[in-house]
Order: C-alpha cells, then structure tokens, then sequence
C-alpha cells in the first residue's frame, strides 16, 4: 500500500488539483489592484517578502546589520475555474526598485497584461522594457480613467514603442466585464505564442 | 504596494520560525496549491503553533502557497520553509502548479483557462 495515497477521510479524493497564474504588471497606482479585485472570488490578498532596502538577492536581512528591514507587498487574486483547476492572478509590486521580486511573479504564468494609465503614460516605459525582455507573453491594457485624455491606440502604440505583435486592448479595471476581456486577450496571445513556436499555424479555439 | 516598515520591528527576528532557515527543502511556486485532510490536520497539531496555523488554513479548501502566507501573516520566504517542511513529513499534499512541459499539455491547460474566462 502506498502510503502517500492513503485518503481515508477522502478529501483528497478525485483529480490532481492544477493552478495556473497570470501577471497583471504596471507602474504605481495604475489600478492593478482595482483589476484584480474586480475579477477575484476573494478580496484581494497581500502576500508580503521582507527584505533590506539592499537586499537584492539576499532574503535573510538579519544577515546585513544597519540595514533596515523592508516590506515588499504583492496583491493577487483567485478564480476557482473547476474542481480541479484555479487561476491566481498577481500584481506585481509598484515600484521598479522591486524588480527582483517580479522574476519570482513571473515565473511559470501563464502570460501577463501590463497596464497603463493614459495620463502617465511614461510611467509604462520600465514596465514594458521589463517585459520585451523576458520570454513570457504580454499584452498592453489601457486602463482609460474618467479624466484621462483621449489618444489612439495606434498613437499610444507608438509613443511607447509597443511591439506590432504585441496586442493593445482598451479596459476599465474597475468592470468585471472589461478585466474578464483583457484576460481572455492574454490567454489567447499566449495559445497563439505557443502555437507559431511549434510551427503551428494559428488559431485559437 | 508601497514598502512598509515592519510595524512588528526586531522583536521577532522573521526567520526565528524556521530556527533560522532560509533555504527551503523545495521551491515550491508561490501559486502552487497545497491541501490537507482531516487526518493530516490531526497530526499538525503536534508539529508545533504555526505549522498548525498552516494547515487549519488549507483544511477542507486548497490554498496556494501565496494564500497561505497572506491567511497567516507570514513573510513568503518563512511561509515557503515552513510548507516545504510539511509536504515532506506529510502534512500537506503538494499539488501542481502549471505543468510547463509539452506542447499538448501547456495548449490543454491554455484551453482550459480560456473556457474557464469566457465562462464568468
């Protein structure tokens, strides 16, 4: 009998439960909390990491005496999708001083979405260099405030260089709808990734 | 999102826990889901405060790894030394994160997550 099976109360009975992740990424205040919270069946969560304000690399701060401790804050979400499958979806930490923490986020997601406010719209260019240097699928969400100004996609493509290939959609983060969409967008840049990798031609289902 | 002191100060040393461990057993991935049975929950009472902490928290629903660190108030890197330490004296089941590998599995999970999206 193997004992790493046995189940007697039965609560592990049935399938392997799979997660899967998605990274909604962006500068400081540009409403990825919002996002997460107008999708998650939960309020979103705070998952905390301590570091040093020089801990790049070193997780332990009682290693660097005089340093002071600091606490880097990422949000995320989760969608229970079946019994067997659930999707988190994780904020990335604001400031781009925390960049070594989005390496640990982004690894194994399923994509990412990055987001930009219109009327900051410089506050985007860290994020998205981040992510042109990274494998990982990305599209761009325009999160369009009541009070932003009005521009083109096709102009906002261009002011911060946005890849041809990567895909732009309009959103309103505080809209269950809006947030469902721009997920949906990712996942199907991601399938489409994947499927001219394998020299596939492309089509999502 | 902004990075705070903690209010807790030096009191507690964060790592004090895990008798000063920072490395753990396995990487587990922060959306990586870990459950418990009543069973197994049983047994965490014995394994000291904040194992059991761990696992009344993933009794009866699956929790990532990331939830479990934001139920307990545990700082990840802790949170992540004190699970690994569970799933290997049996205190937790593991389960995956995204299987990375294979075309037809990652295509297969892709689906799976686009239908579940469009569902909502």
């Amino acid at each position: 009998m193997d004992f790493a099976n046995y189940d007697p109360d039965g609560v592990n009975r049935g399938r392997e439960i799979i997660s899967a992740k998605i990274v909604v990424a962006g500068g400081f205040g540009v409403g990825k909390t919002t996002l997460v919270g107008a999708i998650s069946e939960i309020q979103p969560l705070t998952t905390e990491a301590l570091m040093t304000a020089a801990g790049v690399g070193i997780d332990d701060p009682s290693k660097v005496p005089g340093k002071e401790t600091t606490t880097v804050a990422m949000d995320f979400g989760r969608i229970t999708m079946a019994e067997d499958l659930i999707l988190y979806l994780f904020g990335t930490p604001g400031q781009t001083r925390f960049w070594f923490m989005w390496d640990e986020i982004i690894r194994g997601a399923v994509g990412a979405a990055v987001l930009v406010d219109t009327r900051r719209i410089t506050d985007a260019f860290a994020p998205l260099d981040y992510f042109e240097n990274r494998k990982l699928p990305y599209v761009v969400a325009l999160n369009r405030f009541d009070d932003a100004p009005h521009y083109e996609m096709e102009e906002i493509r261009e002011a911060l260089a946005i890849s041809p290939d990567v895909p732009m959609v309009l959103c309103d983060a505080r809209r269950r709808d809006s947030v469902k969409q721009v997920l949906v967008t990712v996942v199907e840049h991601a399938m489409l990734r994947l499927q001219a990798e394998h020299g596939y031609p492309a089509s999502v289902g | 999102m902004e990075p705070r002191r903690d209010p807790r100060g030096a009191l507690v040393r964060p790592y004090a826990v895990t008798r000063g461990r920072t490395e753990p057993l396995q990487n587990i991935a922060l959306e990586a889901v870990l459950s418990s049975t009543p069973t197994q929950s049983a047994e965490a009472r014995f394994a000291g405060h904040d194992k059991y902490r761990i696992s009344s928290v993933c009794e009866g629903r699956a929790q990532s790894l990331a939830e479990i660190a934001a139920y307990t108030r545990m700082p990840l890197g802790v949170t992540r030394v004190l699970v690994a330490d569970m799933v290997a004296e049996g205190l937790l089941t593991l389960h995956t994160a995204a299987p990375a590998t294979g075309f037809a599995a990652r295509m297969n999970l892709l689906g799976r997550v686009l239908s579940g999206l469009r569902e909502l």
